[in-house]
């Protein structure tokens, strides 16, 4: 990590975030590519959560890990707070590896 | 009731700003036990400010990713944030500039869960800036101890990053749409992830966009 990389990082983050707010009550986005946006939003968020609960460098991150996540996921269905869902998540791989389970 | 509507949105932004400190930790901490310098998450969670960006750009780094690499890795993840700003600019009124930098996952979240504009404005920036000043102190508490804790896998860290975006990417599969394009997605990149340099399958996972 350079400083220049951080740097474009952070003024590219600002520059999307500013887009909006600079055009607002200018342009307006056709529906279908907002549509477009806001799925391509999650679809990115569920790509980065399935590589990142399952996947380690290029290959699988062992078992621990996933079942955290797992527990992670049956608490947002069941609807707990925020913070439950990443303690127990945190908590449940911990208890694992602790126990033997990488 | 209009107070206690109040505090119970005050209540449910410091519980999402306490979940989003304890990842700010393991964020910091798994940055500096990774090898980074101590400056490298604090710098970049001031000027970033985007946890999903910083993880990936710090993973792909660590990973042994070029900067140029981590750099596009983070942009990517963040090219959400401009759907994000039309959605709230009507939020920011004239504070756009200062305001533009808090549009975050969270602070957007609970701006949409209000009607009424005041609170919408309320929800924004109290969330935002909350969010701001916990993620920043958190990041570097993590990057101080990372060093002293050295490996943060004993404390399963690294799940509650997925955990948290589950939980923020949840409501959005309630879409059958946009939950057949993420499940595509996510089997592009977990079919490419073997092959392909870091940050490129959840490029790749894009691509899942067509059942949208």
């Amino acid at each position: 990590m350079t400083v220049a990389a951080i740097l474009v990082l952070a003024v590219g983050t600002y520059g999307f975030r500013l887009i909006g707010p600079l055009l607002h009550g200018r342009v307006r986005l056709p529906d279908r590519l907002q549509r477009l946006l806001s799925a391509g939003a999650a679809v990115l968020l569920v790509a980065l959560l399935a590589t990142s609960a399952l996947t380690q460098a290029h290959g699988f991150a062992g078992w621990a890990r996933p079942a955290g996540v797992l527990v992670g996921g049956v608490l947002t269905w069941r609807k707990a707070p925020f913070a439950v869902i990443v303690i127990a998540a945190a908590a449940t791989t911990a208890v694992l590896r602790l126990i033997g389970i990488a | 009731m209009r107070s206690l509507l109040r505090t119970r949105l005050v209540r449910d932004i410091a519980l999402v700003c306490l979940a989003d400190g304890i990842v700010g930790i393991s964020f910091g901490a798994i940055s500096v036990a990774g090898g980074l310098p101590l400056w490298v998450p604090v710098v970049m969670s001031l000027v970033v400010f985007a946890g999903g960006a910083q993880f990936s750009a710090v993973g792909v780094a660590l990973a042994g990713g070029s900067p140029l690499a981590a750099a596009t890795a983070g942009l990517l993840v963040n090219a959400r944030h401009v759907p994000f700003g039309f959605a709230v600019a009507d939020v920011l009124g004239k504070f756009r500039f200062p305001g533009a930098h808090l549009i975050i996952d969270e602070s957007v979240a609970f701006a949409l869960g209000e009607s009424d504009p005041a609170r919408r404005r309320a929800a924004f920036w109290t969330c935002g800036f909350g969010m701001f000043v916990v993620w920043n102190a958190c990041v570097l508490t993590g990057a101080l101890a990372g060093r002293a804790i050295g490996n943060t896998d004993a404390l399963g860290l690294d799940s509650a990053y997925p955990a948290v975006l589950l939980a923020l990417v949840f409501p959005s599969l309630g879409d059958r749409k946009i939950r057949r394009a993420a499940v595509l997605g996510a089997a592009i990149a977990l079919a490419a992830t073997p092959v392909l340099p870091p940050g490129m399958p959840e490029l790749a996972a894009l691509a899942g966009v067509v059942l949208a």
